[in-house]
């Protein structure tokens, strides 16, 4: 059969709207991904340059000294990371599981309303109420003000993702734990969260993963630090940290270095979140 | 929701002799069921605690209500309403006024809108309706990847990178060629409000992108058959199939990525100027509610100092809060609740 039977005739100004669209939807994912290779290229150039083994193992130098490195900021945001999910994971997943099942009611709504509501509070204003809560208290900055700060913002996301995995278990396997005379919290913790543990842990990655790199609310609660530091009731470097002060300081060297570091938190962040996926799927994990 | 989507529970068989830890040590349940007598303490205690959990997240946002209100009465008691509708901030002299502040968050947010609105919905478009199926993951990948890197990192990149390219080609452009509408006069620093914008836009077009998508991919199949049907161009079945059915939706991404873009310091606090002043021209630098706190906060040495800062985060709070809001419900009035694939 003649296609021109079928088709139907379309005037040459709506073909040419519809090539131009289509022509611009194109043009507005290559404007897109541009800035995406771009900051990834110049991460890649001027940071690899910059790392070695004296980046990796010392502290700053002062300003004017050649040399020196990151070390004790890749150690402090490694502490207050920990601190951060020490405090966060729990009461993330443990109001996830609340949330899948024990809030199907009205209660339950408003907790899911409130953490999405708490999923949009700036970073910076966390901040504030981290440096209200501990810093003031203690009456100096510390890992352990920055860690609270990073696990108020990583609760909403673990408890979000932790109940949408957790609803995903189908109804039947709980009700066949609870005819076998399962308590129901052994339900919850050994059945449904157990087949629910890969999800659970995704969404704890991301939630990780989304404040390893923030910067803003720990500005006034670790502080940062020029020297070593492992106690966590004292003002603490941290990796975004540094990258901010070496960045907006006057120095090429310190610029050289917050390339270098960035590249780093870069690294770390996407090894963290692979090595987690990996786990996951094949290692120790898999079938847990 | 496809069964497919369910995962399986992996269970082994219990070996009969044994027991095996895949057997959940039934035995040790079992036995009270037979006894006719099961605890109900556990289950309680367990209840209870998970309770706890999740009104400890409603008891997290009433913390930071109360910390921002608390912290910040000196200063309501000091200014009152004036307090935002004055342009004097001295430290010296101890007079706070929030507006070049206020000024400063929403020209940079309604600039970044203004460029991240077109790509985000094209780039939503072209995923969902014209790519093919093989480069979608990609694409949509790739964009996500986007939304992975931290705020600091986009600054540096800003302050070496972009801010060079708008000193050197794009402002001196722009001043020649549409420097007579004032919005692009002055001398081309780089840094500004325009910088502030660009890196803003870039930074939320993945969430804008992503929610669009999430929006588009909801409207019924049927609605783009019914429409080729009537004779519709492809792009004519976009506009009036698709994007007519998503508009709330997509109205809904845009204000939740005004959201995200209100609230973002480190970025912006990099290459945006930092000095409060309210000039038309995008070229001049500005200063924004967040950037305030985060060069301000830890050199504030006065108790009013201190109080008027917090008063800024509490108002951006509050402002982020409504925007977010709004933005949840329109997005839910066309996925209809549906969960969010995205973690935004």
């Amino acid at each position: 059969m003649n296609s021109e039977m079928i088709l139907p005739q379309i005037s040459w100004r709506r073909r040419a709207t519809d090539r131009l669209m289509t022509g611009l939807s194109i043009l507005t994912v290559l404007l897109v991904l541009l800035p995406l290779f771009a900051i990834f290229a110049y991460l890649v150039i001027k940071g690899i340059g910059s790392i070695n083994i004296a980046f990796l193992t010392q502290t700053p130098k002062p300003v004017g000294e050649p040399g020196g490195g990151m070390a004790n900021a890749i150690v402090g945001s490694g502490v207050i990371l920990g601190i951060a999910s020490l405090l966060g994971v729990p009461l993330g997943v443990g109001a996830g599981i609340f949330l899948s099942e024990y809030g199907r009611n009205r209660y339950g709504d408003a907790v899911r309303f409130v953490s999405d509501v708490l999923n949009g509070v700036p970073s910076i204003v966390i901040g504030i109420v981290a440096y209200g809560l501990v810093v003031l208290r203690q009456k100096h900055f510390s890992a352990l003000a920055g860690g609270v700060a990073l696990a108020i913002m990583m609760v909403p996301t673990i408890a979000r993702t932790t109940e949408q995995m957790l609803l995903l278990v189908p109804q039947s396997i709980r009700e066949a734990a609870y005819g076998l005379g399962v308590s129901r919290w052994r339900t919850t913790l050994s059945i449904t969260l157990r087949t629910a543990t890969s999800g659970v842990i995704t969404g704890i990655m991301l939630a990780f993963a989304r404040v390893a790199g923030e910067t803003a609310p720990l500005l006034f609660t670790a502080f940062g630090n020029q020297f070593w530091n492992l106690k966590v009731n004292q003002p603490t470097a941290a990796l975004s940290l540094q990258i901010f002060t070496y960045a907006i300081s006057p120095f090429d060297e310190w610029h050289r270095q917050a390339w270098a570091g960035a590249l780093v938190l870069i690294v770390l962040i996407v090894s963290a979140v692979a090595a987690v996926r990996i786990a996951v799927r094949h290692g120790t994990l898999a079938g847990a | 929701m496809s069964n497919h989507a369910v995962p399986r529970p992996r269970f082994e068989a219990p070996d009969p002799e044994h027991g095996t830890k895949a057997a959940l040590k039934i035995e040790d349940t079992t036995a009270p069921l037979l006894d006719g007598k099961v605890s109900e303490v556990p289950d309680a205690l367990f209840a209870g605690a998970m309770r706890f959990c999740g009104f400890a997240v409603v008891g997290l946002l009433a913390l930071i209500v109360y910390q921002l209100v608390i912290g910040s009465n000196l200063s309501w008691h000091a200014f009152g309403w004036k307090f935002f509708g004055t342009s004097d901030w001295n430290p010296v002299e101890d007079q706070y006024g929030a507006l070049p502040f206020i000024y400063g968050t929403l020209v940079s947010s309604l600039l970044s809108l203004v460029i991240a609105v077109p790509l985000s919905v094209g780039v939503a478009v072209f995923i969902t309706e014209m790519s093919p199926v093989s480069l979608r993951g990609i694409l949509s990948f790739t964009t996500e990847l986007l939304a992975a890197i931290p705020s600091v990192v986009y600054g540096l990149w800003a302050i070496f990178v972009l801010v060079p390219i708008l000193r050197l080609y794009v402002q001196p452009f722009l001043g020649k060629t549409l420097g007579w509408t004032g919005l692009f006069t002055g001398p081309p620093y780089g840094i500004g409000m325009l910088a502030a914008g660009i890196i803003l836009a870039i930074m939320i077009i993945p969430i804008i992108s992503s929610i669009t998508r999430e929006v588009l991919t909801v409207v019924p199949q049927h609605q783009r058959e019914g429409v080729l049907a009537l004779g519709a161009t492809r792009w004519e079945m976009i506009r009036m199939g698709v994007l007519r059915n998503a508009r709330a939706g997509i109205v809904g991404a845009v204000i939740l990525g005004l959201g995200r873009a209100l609230g973002e310091t480190m970025a912006v606090t990099m290459v945006i100027g930092n000095r409060p002043e309210i000039a038309k021209s995008l070229f001049a630098p500005g200063y924004t509610m967040a950037s305030v706190l985060a060069n301000e906060f830890t050199e504030a040495t006065g108790d009013l100092y201190l109080s008027a800062l917090i008063e800024i985060g509490l108002a951006l709070f509050l402002v982020t809060i409504v925007v977010n809001a709004l933005a949840r419900l329109m997005v839910w009035s066309v996925t209809r609740g549906q969960p969010s694939k995205t973690v935004a």
